[in-house]
């Protein structure tokens, strides 16, 4: 799918934004975005698959985009819990789930869905 | 792909850890069957000690739930006892028939008591105490029978007379040698730890043997009868007089045996299809009977069972621990003395306390203790490290409380805390809530209990007394890691020394080829493993390894200390803790400008302003930076700040311009990295209005010239700094003190602050290469001001760059 067939689907699928270049993210890295919905974490592994979450840790609010990412997890910097980027969830034995947004990749660009 | 058969025989502790660590490592390797005599999943067999006593139940010591076998596609066969191995056809088979083929198999068979061949042995009231069936038969026995005996004084013995007795029956124990626990204990603390059993109602006959048991009119045991001719009345008698390792199935097989099935340093037996661990093998000659040691094989089994192929077991240390509630013995090592030994010694009879330490060539060879046992962790870790104890030999005995870690409340024995006290002030953990979470949730490490806890997984000064609550609930089974050996995280098997010997050697330039040269286990490592890599590169390879933004810990990226609520604090340094009109004109300008809610003073004398937002951070920088501000790295494994007092520019008493002395210190070091954070000062005589004493390098000006001293912490655990050496002119201070800290920054393990790097190390080192070898001492130094030469500030280029800028922009959309 290209940008243009993006426009068409608007109606019926979420409202894709387009964020940025990808080369915009550092690898194992993340950039945040300030949106309606809050501020949403956007992060880039080693593969340059791009993850989106709610900036806020299931712990104490710690914002994740500041933490360290590897695999696809990101340690939260403020007490180290490790959520898993796909999922949103904590890592066993801590419990708690942080909320997902969906994210792509086009030609270089990364979209972000909102609503 | 069609998938290798793993079949386990044996669904105890040591398989069943294993087949944990083979999931974790290799989870679709294998499909896996396991067979277990017991009709029960695996269970912390380590509790049924505190299920006898009553102070738990059975259904609290499961450890793998049936459900986890399932999730795990497991086949588990229980209550089904292996009769054959037909290693030809590589197939098992049990007694009623059930078999499975195997590609693998792994023997966990445990081991079986003893039962000493006296007449009346198999009488009904006669039972071992190894499984649940035992429990529950003595619990029966205990609520029907008035009398029990137990015949051995050894840990199990012990526990058994323990429960018994708690469970009201009157209890004798009847053991052959003249001390209890004689194998664990020496003789004093043995009559001590006999004094309060016996307060508690147990009875002993000592150097006493049993020639045999009695059968009652119901043609249960009725009575014992002793060697001497003494009859002591007995409706249940436990043998605890030893263990056999259980290998007769492997014996049968044609399994190489020899007191247990002979295995090599990856846990395979002479079978290479044949792995076998726990209570069962022998290897290097040696059996454990101790969980620890049984894990550390599985961990090295499943490694090679998931052909990985690398990891080796090289035999364990062992530590005792008894565990009666309320009673606290501990032992390690060699403790009996002997020659070229020296035994130091503290007995205090009426107080209850007794403590051994057995020296050996400056090193700890054996501990025995009884009444205190907090400092067991520690001797042994000093023992299992072989680390020299010449420089602390003194007052070794008074444990480390004395030789630094006040601990906090002034707590620093956890047998004596109640349930409720605070034992992690940093997360707010109760010992009582530590308990629970170890004998619930099955945990045996101290990195269980901080992930299931959090306790000591902050600061980690409680450290050592939750270390304590581990091994008086789980009794031998807590063995503290030889820290020298010990991984640096979960990502690799190699240790912090390792690593640095491979990327010095090897000469390894970036983290990926570190990682790949030392075989990681995950892709790009952990939150833990990376900054530390990154440091080890930097530091190894100035000017050639590039530093890696994301493997940083955030405050290092973005060059200031992130708050709770996700904002920032800036410190701009301050030199020597001095500053200028035109300065704090500066930062008051910024504190309005930006619109900062708090400016404070830091107890490193300069300001902080804190609640600054990330994206104003760039320009804050560039407005301090106007006035010839630059970073103060308060956020990093860096140079901090060197504090000074007024010193004889001003002061009546003093001996040496102190201020301009630690000007002169920090504008050399600007800029530098290192394993932990490093702080200095420099008084200017010896009143020491700066707190020299407790930095990493204190500096002491005196009539004729300055002393040195090294490796002070203020900080979790206050360290007094140790005297470096004397030496006369400023250029001397700046040389010594480079030079210490370089060879800190060449050997120091990450997050290792100079305090913990000198107890490693030992002051000797650090003398012998920084004030005797004048050579080493100039190349060190000159490897210093090499590597920091052309550091730039961070603040500048974050506003000169365009990749560093955008770590602060915020995107909108
Ligand atoms: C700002 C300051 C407190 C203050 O308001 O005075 C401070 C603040 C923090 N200290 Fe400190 N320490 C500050 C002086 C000290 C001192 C006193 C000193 O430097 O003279 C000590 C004891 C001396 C010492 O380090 O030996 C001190 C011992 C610690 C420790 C324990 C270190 C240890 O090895 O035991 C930590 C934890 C750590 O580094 O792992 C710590 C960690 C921290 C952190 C960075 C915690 C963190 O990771 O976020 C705090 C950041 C707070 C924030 O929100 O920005 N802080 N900290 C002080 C900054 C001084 C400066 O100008 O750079
Ligand atoms: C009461 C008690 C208290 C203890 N306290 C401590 C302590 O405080 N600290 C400590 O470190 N250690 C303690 N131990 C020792 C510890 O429990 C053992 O070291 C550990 O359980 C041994 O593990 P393993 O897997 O080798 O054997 P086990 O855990 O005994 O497992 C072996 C299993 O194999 C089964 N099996 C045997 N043969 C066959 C066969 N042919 N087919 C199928 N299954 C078979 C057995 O039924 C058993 O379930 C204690 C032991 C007991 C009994
Ligand atoms: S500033 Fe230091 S002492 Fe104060 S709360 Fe933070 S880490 Fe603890
Ligand atoms: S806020 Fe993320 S770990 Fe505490």
């Amino acid at each position: 799918m290209n940008a243009a067939t993006l426009e068409q689907d608007l109606d019926v699928a979420p409202v894709w934004k387009r964020l940025c270049d990808l080369d915009e993210i550092p690898r194992l890295g993340s950039r945040v975005v300030k949106s309606a919905a809050g501020d949403i974490a956007v992060f880039r592994n080693a593969g340059d698959e791009i993850f989106a979450l709610h900036d806020k840790c299931p712990h104490k609010g710690g914002p994740l985009s500041q933490g360290i990412v590897h695999g696809t997890t990101v340690t939260c910097p403020l007490h180290s819990w490790k959520i898993d980027l796909g999922s949103g969830a904590a890592q066993a034995p801590d419990v708690g789930c942080t909320r997902r947004f969906k994210v792509k990749v086009e030609d270089g660009l990364v979209w972000l869905a909102l609503g | 792909m069609k998938r290798s058969k793993l079949v386990l025989i044996g669904n105890g502790m040591a398989g069943v850890r294993t087949l944990e660590e083979l999931l974790k490592i290799a989870p679709d390797m294998y499909d896996i069957t396991v067979f277990g005599a017991e009709p029960h999943p695996n269970y912390n067999r380590i509790l049924l000690s505190p299920v006898l006593a009553g102070e738990m139940t059975l259904q609290d010591i499961v450890l793998n739930e049936l459900d986890w076998y399932r999730d795990n596609n497991i086949v588990l066969h229980t209550g089904r006892k292996i009769s054959a191995i037909d290693r030809i056809k590589r197939k098992v088979i049990a007694e009623d028939g059930t078999a499975a083929d195997y590609d693998r198999l792994l023997i966990a068979t445990g081991s079986l008591p003893f039962i000493l061949p006296i007449p009346g042995k198999d009488l009904p009231g006669v039972i071992a105490y190894r499984d649940i069936a035992d429990t529950e038969a003595m619990i029966d026995a205990a609520a029907r029978h008035k009398h029990a005996v137990v015949i051995g004084a050894g840990l199990l013995g012990l526990e058994a007379a323990n429960g018994l007795a708690l469970r009201g029956m009157d209890v004798t124990v009847v053991h052959l040698a003249d001390w209890i626990m004689e194998r664990q204990l020496d003789k004093s603390a043995a009559d001590m730890l006999m004094q309060s059993l016996a307060a508690k109602g147990l009875k002993f006959r000592l150097g006493a043997s049993t020639s045999e048991l009695v059968a009652g009119e119901s043609g249960r045991v009725c009575a014992l009868k002793l060697k001497g001719g003494e009859t002591l009345p007995a409706d249940l008698v436990v043998m605890a007089a030893g263990i056999r390792p259980n290998v007769e199935l492997a014996e049968k097989a044609g399994i190489h045996c020899n007191r247990g099935i002979v295995v090599n340093d990856t846990m395979q037996t002479f079978d290479p299809r044949i792995y076998a661990v726990g209570e069962c093998a022998n290897h290097r000659g040696t059996v454990y009977g101790l969980v620890a040691p049984l894990f550390e094989q599985a961990k090295v089994c499943a490694n090679h069972l998931a052909m990985y192929g690398i990891g080796r077991y090289k035999g364990s240390v062992t530590s005792t621990k008894l565990k009666v509630t309320g009673i606290d013995v501990f032992s390690a090592g060699d403790f009996m003395g002997g020659d070229s030994v020296d035994e130091i010694l503290l007995h205090d009879p009426a107080g209850g306390v007794y403590k051994k330490i057995c020296v050996k060539d400056d090193k700890l060879v054996g501990a025995v203790m009884y009444g205190d046992t907090t400092d067991g962790a520690w001797y042994f870790q000093l023992l299992k490290d072989r680390q020299d104890i010449g420089e602390i030999r003194d007052h070794l005995m008074f444990g480390q409380s004395h030789i630094g870690d006040a601990g906090h409340a002034g707590q620093n024995k956890a047998v004596t805390m109640a349930d409720t006290a605070e034992v992690c002030g940093c997360n707010g953990v109760c010992k009582g809530t530590i308990v629970k979470a170890i004998k619930e949730q099955g945990l045996f490490t101290l990195d269980d209990v901080r992930k299931h806890t959090k306790a000591s997984s902050s600061c980690g000064s409680c450290t050592g007394l939750v270390e304590q609550i581990l091994a008086s609930t789980v009794g031998g089974a807590y063995q503290p890691a030889a820290s020298k050996d010990k991984p640096v995280c979960g990502c690799t098997e190699h240790s912090h020394g390792d690593v640095r010997t491979a990327i010095r050697e090897r000469k390894l330039l970036t983290i990926p080829d570190a990682m790949h040269a030392l075989e990681w286990k995950t892709p790009n490592g952990c939150a833990t493993c990376r900054p530390a890599l990154n440091y080890y590169l930097i530091s190894t390879w100035p000017h050639l390894a590039k530093d890696d933004p994301q493997s940083r810990f955030i405050n290092e990226r973005a060059h200031a200390n992130i708050q709770k609520d996700g904002t920032y604090s800036v410190v701009p340094r301050m030199w020597g803790g001095l500053t200028t009109p035109d300065e704090l004109r500066a930062i008051a300008d910024v504190a309005e400008k930006y619109r900062i809610p708090t400016v404070k003073c830091t107890g490193g004398q300069r300001i902080d302003l804190l609640g600054a937002k990330k994206d104003d951070l760039p320009k804050i920088w560039a407005d301090l930076g106007k006035a010839g501000m630059v970073s103060g790295h308060a956020y990093g494994k860096s140079l901090r700040t060197v504090k000074t007092c007024v010193g004889s520019e001003h002061c009546r008493f003093g001996t040496q311009r102190s201020m301009d002395m630690g000007v002169k210190l920090e504008k050399m070091l600007f800029g530098m990295w290192s394993p932990h954070k490093v702080k200095l000062a420099v008084s200017g005589c010896p009143r020491n209005c700066a707190e020299s004493g407790i930095k990493d390098v204190g500096v002491i000006g005196v009539d004729s010239g300055y002393e040195i001293y090294v490796g002070g912490n203020g900080g979790i655990k206050t360290e007094v700094a140790e005297f470096l050496c004397k030496v006369k002119s400023d250029e001397e201070v700046k040389e010594y003190s480079g030079a210490f800290l370089q060879l800190y920054r060449e050997e120091g393990f990450y997050l290792e602050r100079t305090c913990h790097y000198l107890s490693r190390v030992g002051l000797d080192h650090v003398k012998k290469i920084v004030v005797e070898d004048a050579t080493q001492r100039a190349a060190l130094y000159e490897r210093l001001l090499y590597a920091l030469q052309d550091y730039e500030d961070p603040w500048a280029e974050a506003n000169t760059k365009p990749a560093a800028r955008r770590e602060f922009e915020i995107l909108e959309v």
